[in-house]
């Protein structure tokens, strides 16, 4: 009796404004701020990429209110080439850090991995509620650059040194808002530390009876497996930032030599080491892109599954398929090196894994596909972003073929081509996941559904409008265009010109397309009809409980699961699936 | 639905792959061709980026209109249809990863090695030019030996653009500076091997010229040198591609590529212009 009653004391939820809906310890809750930031986030980095497409293919007309943003990055509107790379730094870190690594990891994981394992939380609840405050704190510092005097840094998202390193001699944004970039990131790792661990202790410790490793619903093993790449890889850029903010204000050297003359100034450092910064740098980088693409793969698996209405054609060959991808991840960073002066041998022996890594891509697009075969497949918003993300992981799969032999490297290193294909496999893919787990999730999330037909509206118009903005991306790559130019003056570029302003409508028109989602997304939140408890017969423990789930998940309770997750395609008293705490043995027949 | 998307999805499949069949933008006479090799180096790394463009553009029309298939065929069927297995279930699908891109690897990883090894693995022939690139914010300089074929040794602290002193050479003091030659082109005689020396005064930059087919980072602090030869000649432009700052989009120069009686009368000329 005391045991039942201090139990319920624990989890009595919290009555102030403060407590529930800002500094809450609700894993849910908190999962909806990773949410509501990275939309944030995306918002300002389409918007800035916007400005860049714009600028490229009208380099002298004046954007109309860019000015209010910086005087001096753009007088009487027009951009000048310095604010160009200030704002492709910015696009880059916001989309690849707040966007990429905090919506189908951070804001997903923190919603459900706890629910699809049974839990009332996660393991360590305040350190969840640090580590969202940490990642906020690390945007406020990010976004502060730019209304610092000399505006964002323009050294890109990789920060090269020692362009980043040597300060305000290597150019405007090169002072404060450069080292306000490396604090940024240097914060959001401790906050990615933190919740990595969370993560990994919640699904170690925390599952409920009869939840075994096998019995975890994939998306729940790609946030675990994702959560143990990023333990690693935010590991060493923490450090990494560190040294570069120590090299630009307390005058050490890590990766500055002796010798530079920038501004007609001698450096007045030596023994620093510039592919040392590259190589911390890409040993984050490459599992970065995992990290990325994981939670996508694994909520579009879990999405498919429940859409085709059969399990996939095998869960571990997908499972094993993830930990090999992410144990591969470790080894690959050198194929973003093949050409930076790095001895020419471990080109080689870079080449070879990245090359891997396309057999368990492949096994896994595969399976999909395979399992798509004689299924029941339903057409709703989130599948077809499920089906997009399929497409688009293929398109953006076979241009890593390209990249990942150094001798092609040679050509297309640097191009529009790597451009493109970043975009499609991590920027496109990914979100495309994001979106199938919204269409899908929000139900539980919010109690409301969002509106089918919008959705599906959505979905042609983006994933038409994606492609006509990535796709020839490709094609000036292979013409040898250069990236990371704020204006095409050269002679081979100036007559690709015309694709690049086919991209920029593209651009524009996808970018307003996203409106229908913002739109979607607040009306249903508000007016959307009714959530009842599990709309898409879905069988995991998410959908055992009310939409939207109570504060402490099961009520108190502790659910017992019996089968493994993907309970489809069979006859029971449900239908044709088998909810995972359903103690009913399924029929042997198929439905 | 279903049949909808596959519609959509194959037509982006086709038409995707116009452009790469055609190398041209739908119609137009934009190219997207790479540029004619002038290299000696440069046939092996078209040869397996096209064969690369086979195989990864057949993968990627292959998985497109299955994916479109299989959604046409599968999608929105009556609630009491059959579910099938696809014969032979994950095994095939593993086999047949494992068979054709390991293969696929295997093939390109190999060949790919050959194409990598011309450039790098291979020092400079002994007999070749050497020239001296030096890549700051925001131009490329070049330096040739002169008549002692010896470089003078470059001092970062007598760096002084204003006076064209960009090298940071010293010929009061230092008697193999005083022929050195230094240019704001690249001019090579044909069919001659180069050496190019290079070095980087401020940040990183890169040296790529597409006709060439080299890209190679100037890293600070670092000198690397490389080699090729040009075959053909014409003017062609060698444009930075490593991030280097605020003007980055227009550091360039110009690699010349003369007959050899062209390029001895042109270092003449340059020699007496120093």
């Amino acid at each position: 009796m005391s045991e039942a009653s201090a139990h319920v004391q624990h989890h009595a939820p919290p009555t102030s404004f403060i407590r529930k809906h800002v500094f809450s310890l609700d894993h849910k809750v908190i999962g909806k701020q990773y949410y509501a930031l990275a939309l944030v986030a995306v918002f300002i980095g389409m918007v800035l990429s916007w400005l860049m497409r714009i600028h490229l293919v009208w380099p002298n007309a004046p954007i109309p209110g860019l000015s209010l943003l910086s005087r001096a990055g753009a007088p009487g509107g027009v951009m000048t080439p310095e604010y160009y790379l200030s704002l492709l730094t910015m696009h880059g870190t916001l989309m690849v850090f707040f966007v990429l690594t905090n919506a189908p990891f951070a804001a997903f994981g923190n919603y459900f991995l706890p629910i699809q394992i049974g839990a009332e939380d996660m393991a360590f609840p305040r350190f969840n509620m640090m580590s969202f405050w940490t990642t906020f704190l690390a945007f406020c510092i990010l976004v502060t650059a730019f209304f610092v005097p000399d505006g964002p840094p323009i050294s890109g998202w990789t920060a090269y040194a020692p362009l980043s390193a040597v300060g305000s001699d290597a150019g405007p944004g090169e002072g404060l808002g450069q080292t306000l970039w490396g604090l940024s990131i240097f914060v959001f790792c401790i906050a990615s530390l933190l919740g990595s661990l969370n993560f990994i202790a919640t699904t170690l410790d925390l599952r409920t009876k009869g939840m075994t490793l096998s019995r975890m619903p994939i998306c729940t093993w790609a946030w675990f497996i994702t959560s143990s790449i990023a333990l690693l890889a935010f590991a060493v850029l923490m450090p990494a930032c560190l040294l570069l903010i120590l090299d630009r204000i307390a005058g050490t050297s890590f990766f500055i030599p002796a010798g530079l003359v920038i501004s007609d100034r001698l450096q007045p450092h030596s023994g620093g080491s510039p592919l040392l910064w590259q190589h911390l740098f890409w040993f984050f980088g490459h599992p970065e892109v995992y990290v990325a693409i994981l939670p996508a793969m694994g909520i579009v698996s879990h999405i498919m599954i429940n859409s085709m209405r059969r399990p996939l054609l095998s869960y571990k060959v997908i499972i094993y398929c993830m930990m090999a991808i992410g144990f591969l991840s470790y080894m690959v960073w050198g194929h973003h090196m093949f050409v930076s002066g790095m001895n020419p041998f471990s080109a080689l022996v870079f080449s070879f894994p990245t090359l891997m890594i396309t057999i368990p891509a492949t096994i896994m697009t595969l399976i999909w596909l395979g399992s798509l075969y004689g299924s029941r497949l339903r057409i709703t918003a989130a599948s077809l972003f499920c089906l997009g993300f399929l497409s688009m992981f293929v398109s953006g799969g076979v241009s890593g073929f390209f990249l990942a032999q150094p001798s092609i490297d040679i050509y297309l290193h640097a191009t529009y081509f790597v451009v493109g294909h970043f975009h499609m496999v991590m920027g496109v893919a990914a979100i495309f996941g994001v979106f199938a787990g919204t269409y899908f999730w929000f139900p539980k999330m919010t109690g409301r559904m969002m509106n089918e037909s919008l959705g599906k509206l959505h979905f042609w118009l983006t994933f038409i409008g994606t492609y006509c903005i990535f796709m020839p991306f490709h094609y000036l790559g292979l013409a040898g265009n250069v990236r990371r130019y704020s204006a095409f003056v050269d002679d081979f570029l100036v007559p690709l010109i015309p694709v690049h302003r086919f991209i920029t409508f593209a651009a524009l028109f996808t970018g307003a397309v996203q409106l229908i989602f913002i739109y979607n997304l607040i009306s249903s939140r508000f007016r959307g009809a009714p959530a009842p408890a599990n709309p898409w017969e879905c069988t995991s423990l998410e959908w055992t409980m009310p939409s939207p789930p109570p504060f402490d998940n099961f009520a108190g309770k502790h659910p017992v699961v019996y089968h493994d997750p993907y309970q489809y395609g069979i006859k029971s008293s449900t239908g044709d699936y088998l909810m995972q705490d359903s103690p009913e043995q399924p029929g042997t027949a198929p439905a | 639905m279903g049949k909808l998307f596959a519609v959509v999805l194959t037509l982006i499949a086709l038409l995707s792959a116009v452009p790469i069949i055609t190398h041209h933008w739908f119609g137009s006479n934009i190219s997207f061709a790479p540029p004619e090799d002038i290299s000696t180096h440069g046939h092996a790394i078209d040869e397996q980026l096209s064969d690369t463009m086979v195989e990864a553009g057949l993968s990627f029309l292959a998985a497109q209109i299955l994916l479109a298939f299989f959604v046409w065929k599968f999608a929105d069927r009556k609630p009491d249809a059959e579910i099938k297995t696809f014969p032979g279930g994950a095994k095939v699908m593993v086999m047949a990863a494992l068979l054709l891109v390991g293969t696929e690897i295997l093939a390109l990883g190999v060949f790919g090695q050959k194409a990598w090894a011309n450039v790098y693995f291979r020092p400079a022939a002994p007999d070749a030019l050497p020239v001296e690139a030096q890549a700051g914010q925001f131009a490329f300089y070049f330096r040739y030996p002169g008549g002692d074929g010896k470089f003078g040794p470059a001092h970062p602290d007598k760096i002084d653009e204003g006076n064209s002193n960009f090298f940071g050479l010293d010929p009061a003091n230092d008697v193999e500076s005083r022929d050195d030659i230094v240019t704001g082109e690249l001019a090579v005689p044909v069919d001659r091997e180069i050496h190019l020396l290079m070095h980087s005064k401020d940040v990183g930059h890169s040296f790529y010229v597409r006709e060439l087919r080299i890209q190679q980072d100037f890293v600070p602090g670092l000198d690397l040198s490389l080699h090729f030869t040009a075959t053909k000649v014409g003017k062609y432009e060698i444009v930075c591609t490593q991030l280097c700052g605020l003007g980055h989009y227009n550091m360039k120069a110009y690699l010349n590529v003369l007959s050899q009686a062209d390029f001895d009368s042109w270092l003449k000329q340059k020699a007496s212009e120093q």
